[in-house]
C-alpha cells in the first residue's frame, strides 16, 4: 500500500507508522506497519498482511480505494532502526512478511548488507523481484539467500527445511565483523533464530528484533 | 526447534516498538531506546524488548522474563497516565552535543 503524505521528510529504514481507523461510533483501532520502501519525501510504502478476524487490515486491504484518506502517526521507533550512518555490516533474518523492514533496509542500505529470507515457498516470498534488482544494484553490498520451509522451486540445491544453526552460520557474517543482526517475523520465528544467532555465537547486545504476527490484525 | 506458524493460540501481544508512536506522542521523546530495569526480576532490557499488550482498555508492558508489568499506558479523553511503578529504573540516551 503506497501513501502520499504532504511534508512528509522520510524515514530510518526500520521504522513503522501507526494507522488509526475511526468508525462512526468514535470506536478506534490503531495498528503498526512496517515501511518497505527506501527513504524518500512525500511518499512511502507499507506492506499490510491481512488477518481474516481483525480489525484494521481486512479494511485496509479489501475496503480501502485508491485516494482514500488515512490517519497515520509516524514515522516512528528509534530501536529497529538501521541508520544510514552505521559502517557496520548487517545481517538481516526475515521471516513471512516479517521481510517488510528489511526490505527498507536493503533498498538504503549503504552498508554490507545480507538478508536471509524464510518463506514456505516461493509464491508466498513478498518482494521477489525487488530484492533480485537490489541485489544486482548494490553489486558487493547486498547479498540475498532464500530458504524455504515447505516447498523448493524445481532444482534448488537444498530440501525444504527450516532455517536452521548451519543454514544461518553460512550466511552470519565472521564474528571479527562485528555485525549486527536484524531479526524480524512471527513471534516463534524470531525467538527460535534470536537463540540459533546466539548459539553461533553472535553478541546478544547487537541482536534486534521485532516480532508480530496475526495478533496484530 | 519450534514451529514458525502462527495460530489462533498465540498470545495477543506486540513488541514495545509498537509504543514508539503512543508514548512519543506524549512524552516527545522516543521511549522505546530507553532501558528499563524490572522491579519484579531486576533485569534490564530496552522498552522496545518488552512485551505489549494492546487488547486492553490501555497498553501494558510486561518484562518477557518475569512476566511483570513494567509500564502502563492509559489514555482518557483529555489526559495520558502513564504507571511507571513496575520498572526501578528508567535510563534514557542522551542526543549527542
Amino acid at each position: 500500500m503506497v501513501l502520499d503524505v504532504d511534508g512528509w521528510v522520510g524515514h530510518v529504514p526500520g521504522q513503522h507508522v501507526d494507522v488509526r481507523l475511526t468508525a462512526p461510533d468514535g470506536y478506534t483501532a490503531q495498528r503498526s506497519y512496517s515501511i518497505s520502501s527506501a527513504p524518500l519525501p512525500d511518499r512511502f510504502e507499507v506492506t499490510v498482511q491481512t488477518v481474516a478476524d481483525g480489525e484494521v487490515s481486512p479494511h485496509l486491504v479489501d475496503v480501502a480505494e485508491p485516494g482514500d484518506q488515512l490517519e497515520i502517526r509516524g514515522p516512528v521507533g528509534g530501536w529497529f532502526v538501521r541508520r544510514p550512518t552505521d559502517p557496520r555490516p548487517a545481517l538481516l533474518i526475515g521471516g513471512g512478511s516479517g521481510v517488510a523492514p528489511l526490505m527498507s533496509m536493503v533498498r538504503a542500505a549503504t552498508a554490507p548488507t545480507r538478508l536471509l529470507y524464510s518463506t514456505r515457498s516461493p509464491s508466498d516470498a513478498l518482494f521477489t523481484a525487488d530484492l533480485a534488482s537490489a541485489e544486482a544494484a548494490g553489486g558487493d553490498l547486498v547479498a540475498v539467500t532464500h530458504v524455504y520451509t515447505r516447498v523448493a522451486p524445481a532444482g534448488w540445491p537444498a530440501p525444504p527445511r527450516r532455517l536452521d544453526a548451519d543454514t544461518l552460520a553460512r550466511v552470519a557474517w565472521p564474528h571479527d565483523a562485528h555485525a549486527v543482526a536484524f531479526v524480524c517475523g512471527p513471534t516463534g520465528f524470531v525467538e527460535t533464530v534470536a537463540d540459533l544467532l546466539v548459539t553461533i555465537g553472535h553478541n546478544p547486545a547487537t541482536i534486534r528484533t521485532e516480532r508480530f504476527g496475526p495478533t496484530k490484525g | 526447534m519450534s514451529t514458525t506458524t502462527v495460530g489462533a493460540d498465540d498470545p495477543h501481544w506486540v513488541d514495545g516498538n509498537a509504543l514508539a508512536g503512543p508514548l512519543g506522542e506524549i512524552m516527545g521523546a522516543d521511549l522505546t531506546v530507553a532501558d528499563l530495569t524490572c522491579a519484579g526480576c531486576r533485569m534490564t532490557r530496552p522498552l522496545a524488548a518488552m512485551r505489549v499488550f494492546d487488547r486492553a482498555p490501555g497498553l501494558v508492558a510486561r518484562c518477557p522474563g518475569c512476566g511483570d508489568v513494567v509500564m502502563r499506558l492509559v489514555r482518557t479523553t483529555a489526559r495520558a497516565l502513564v504507571d511507571l511503578r513496575g520498572s526501578l529504573v528508567v535510563s534514557l540516551p542522551l542526543p549527542r552535543v
